[in-house]
């Protein structure tokens, strides 16, 4: 009692098909295609199943190659998942075999252990067996399949596993910190090893060529509040207070805000793309087994080159905006450029300034420390580098914005 | 300078890199560290370079135990897999930089970096290329612009990590030669990692052969070729026909053929491996009752100048496929052709049991 299957004529592979004769065992002859770029004709690939009392036998025949086991592999496979008895395997009449015939023979194997019967290959034509023993090897016992977790218990497992990874990124990012501050302590009474031209370099990239961006954006600003800032207050009369409203908002909060906004996207991202790529390409390692140390030589100068420059822009950011509240003034209220500057010194003390420009040096170690922990963080691919460059502008300017809330509170309290 | 290495472990996450490490290198010698992947022999190099700590365990170098000692003053010189020169340095400032950071004391006068950056580029024979950038070299060159700056401190140590890994397979063969004669004319001892093994066969004077974690075998590269002392050793350096079976009575039972076997037999009953080198083996006729013969027959050779190389199947299990390396006055004498069933010849051989 055998049954026969042999590939339904959909079924065929790719390519014109010629004739399909069928001889009455239908092996032998199979059918030729005419593949457009094969130059040998591939012949079919056949399977024979004979059931026994005792157990399965499954001829193979025909070619199995890649470009003719597409057409059995469904029912090979549905061979190997039905039925208890044991079966064996009997691959020796196949002509040619490549290695997605082997796969497929070993595969039933496996799929047969899955379910617990017995499946024995048999011996194939020598030319096919080698193949078919290494392919054979790599068959693994397959995985445990993990239990599936309820929709609510999955989603506190990761809240959970979230957190524990914040935690850890956290406690990390604060060692780097301290270990940024101890490594500028210990360079104080070593002179020798300041590294003055890569500070000067680094103070070039991300103050002086930040300068002109800076000075736009905070101008802009200072427009932008000016004409807010009239249109509300015409109303009660009381537009000569726009000034006011111009000088406080830009020197206490927006101008250094908005500077550190722009720094933390500007070289934050620079610092974490430049670190985190010579990572990657070992540069990092080499520095140490040439016996320097990477905070030293990397992250010093950086941290440095912005704790002087922010300040810097952040007193041009002031300037630029204010400039562009006179502006815009002038313009819209008539007030004159020497009303403006009388009104601003009457309306501004030195203690708003400070509150300014003291948040500076803060907001640019926050931004060097985040930029170059990050770079520190990336491994194995470039694709890290791109992820956690976004992740160090976002978490920059984040920590910035939480630094400016937390002063805020500080000066209010004070009353400053 | 001697290397060594005392009981060195270190894990990552649940993840046994190394485990209790114990290796004693001369000085002077060049010594591969050999394994497949994954099998911590990279970790171990960073680990001797002081690019990553143990978790246990110590690191004597030159007699001085390298904790105690500034990363400065280790004195090893690491060449890594993907080069990792400055980009945007010139050739010349590349290898010049070990030598300008030094510390002031310590760092020579700009007359003698130049004249010592000369004489490296002359020894890796790029001395035209000096006021290039990495980015405008080869692969080849890099490696070379590479081991020039590593070698730049005078180290006492000389590290390589995988250092042809990245070539192409011709540039890759010249270079090998190439270090086998840099190693001979400077002498500093050397240990390169790869998981190539005729790369460490033809360059290297020693081997450790390394495997999850652990050491396998530690000798003159012939020795471990010829005498690997575990069956890892005999799979992993140079391939070898298996013959797997049950001991009994001190004979390794394949199929119906009793194997004769030498030094220590596992005991009765369990089953266990032996292995064969192609070359080890030959085939006969008919047996004439002294040797271990399996039946097999004979599938097909194909001759490589004077070797030829028989393919063979076990005469009972066909599965069972086995290498013969014979000169070509052997395969004629023997009178043996395609499809016949004949005789493999093996001599005695050493069993170890499968856990």
């Amino acid at each position: 009692m055998g049954r026969r299957f042999l590939p339904s004529a959909h079924q065929q592979v790719h390519g014109r098909q010629r004739a399909l004769e069928q001889s009455p065992f239908g092996r032998q002859t199979g059918a030729m295609i005419n593949l457009p770029i094969q130059t040998e004709p591939v012949r079919l690939a056949y399977l024979d199943l004979n059931s026994s009392p005792e157990q399965d036998v499954l001829v193979l025949s025909g070619d199995w190659v890649i470009g003719s086991v597409g057409a059995v592999d469904d029912q090979l496979a549905n061979i190997a998942r039905q039925g208890t008895k044991p079966l064996r395997v009997d691959p020796s009449g196949i002509a040619r075999m490549d290695s997605a015939g082997a796969w497929m023979i070993a595969r039933m194997k496996r799929d047969g252990e899955r379910a617990r019967r017995p499946v024995e290959i048999g011996a194939s034509m020598p030319e096919c067996q080698e193949l078919l023993n290494q392919v054979l090897a790599t068959l693994r016992p397959p995985l445990p399949i993990p239990r599936p977790v309820p929709g609510f218990i999955a989603l506190l497992l990761g809240l959970g596993r979230y957190t524990i990874s914040l935690g850890a990124r956290i406690s990390r990012m604060l060692s780097f910190f301290g270990l940024l501050l101890v490594t500028i302590a210990s360079l104080i009474s070593r002179p020798k090893h300041w590294r003055v031209t890569s500070m000067v370099f680094h103070m070039k990239a991300v103050g002086v060529d930040a300068v002109p961006i800076v000075g736009l954006m905070s101008f802009l600003i200072g427009v932008v509040l000016a004409y807010q800032g009239a249109s509300q207050l015409q109303r009660f009369g009381a537009e000569v207070f726009t000034v006011n409203l111009i000088a406080l908002s830009v020197l206490r909060e927006i101008g250094i805000l908005m500077t550190a906004i722009l720094v933390a996207g500007r070289s934050g991202s620079a610092f974490t793309a430049a670190i985190g790529s010579m990572k990657l390409r070992e540069e990092v390692d080499a520095l140490r087994a040439l016996g320097l140390n990477p905070v030293e030589v990397l992250v010093v100068p950086r941290a440095l080159a912005l704790l002087f420059t922010l300040p810097m822009l952040a007193v041009f950011a002031a300037i630029a905006g204010l400039l562009g509240g006179m502006i815009m003034c002038w313009s819209v209220l008539d007030i004159s450029p020497v009303s403006f500057m009388v009104r601003l010194n009457e309306a501004v003390r030195i203690n708003h300034f400070l509150v300014g420009i003291i948040k500076a040096p803060f907001f640019a170690l926050a931004i060097a420390t985040i930029g170059c922990f990050e770079g520190f963080e990336v491994e194995g691919s470039a694709e890290s580098v791109g992820r956690l460059t976004t992740v160090s502008v976002v978490e920059s300017i984040f920590v910035v914005i939480v630094l400016d809330a937390i002063f805020s509170i500080f000066f209010a309290t004070i009353n400053y | 300078m001697s290397i060594r290495v005392q009981s060195v472990s270190k894990t990552f996450g649940s993840f046994r890199a190394l485990d209790n490490i114990n290796l004693d290198l001369e000085p002077g010698k060049l010594v591969a560290l050999l394994g497949p992947s994954g099998c911590g022999k990279t970790t171990l190099l960073r680990v001797i370079a002081g690019l990553e700590w143990p978790d246990q365990g110590r690191i004597i170098i030159d007699g001085r135990d390298t904790d105690a000692v500034h990363a400065r003053e280790r004195q090893v010189g690491f060449v890594f897999q993907h080069y990792a020169l400055f980009r945007h340095m010139t050739v010349f400032e590349n290898i010049a930089f070990g030598l300008r950071v030094k510390a002031k004391d310590e760092r020579p006068s700009e007359a003698d970096i130049t004249a010592r950056v000369r004489e490296l580029l002359n020894l890796v024979q790029l001395d035209w290329q000096a006021d290039r950038y990495p980015a405008q070299l080869s692969g080849g060159q890099r490696q070379r612009i590479a081991l020039a700056r590593a070698l730049a401190v005078r180290p006492k140590v000389l590290l390589l990590d995988e250092p042809f890994g990245a070539l192409d397979a011709q540039v890759r063969k010249e270079l090998r030669k190439w270090l086998r004669q840099l190693h001979d004319e400077l002498h500093i001892t050397s240990i390169f990692v790869t998981h190539d093994q005729d790369e460490a066969l033809e360059v290297a004077d020693q081997i450790v052969l390394v495997n999850q974690g652990r050491v396998e075998q530690v000798g003159a590269v012939q020795d471990v070729y010829d005498h690997p002392a575990t069956a890892f050793a005999y799979k992993f350096l140079g391939g070898a026909n298996r013959f797997e079976g049950v001991i009994n009575g001190g004979h390794l039972m394949v199929g119906n053929t009793p194997l004769k076997l030498e030094g220590l037999v596992p005991a009765n009953g369990t089953r266990a491996e032996a292995f064969a080198r192609p070359y080890q083996v030959t085939i006969a006729n008919n047996i004439t009752g002294a040797e271990s013969a399996i039946p097999i027959t004979i599938q097909r050779a194909t001759i490589r100048g004077n070797m030829v190389r028989v393919d063979a199947t076990h005469a009972q299990t066909p599965q069972q496929v086995y290498e013969v390396e014979l000169t070509r006055e052997q395969w004629r004498g023997s009178g043996q052709t395609c499809g016949q069933p004949a005789f493999l010849l093996v001599g005695s051989l050493r069993a170890f049991a499968i856990q």
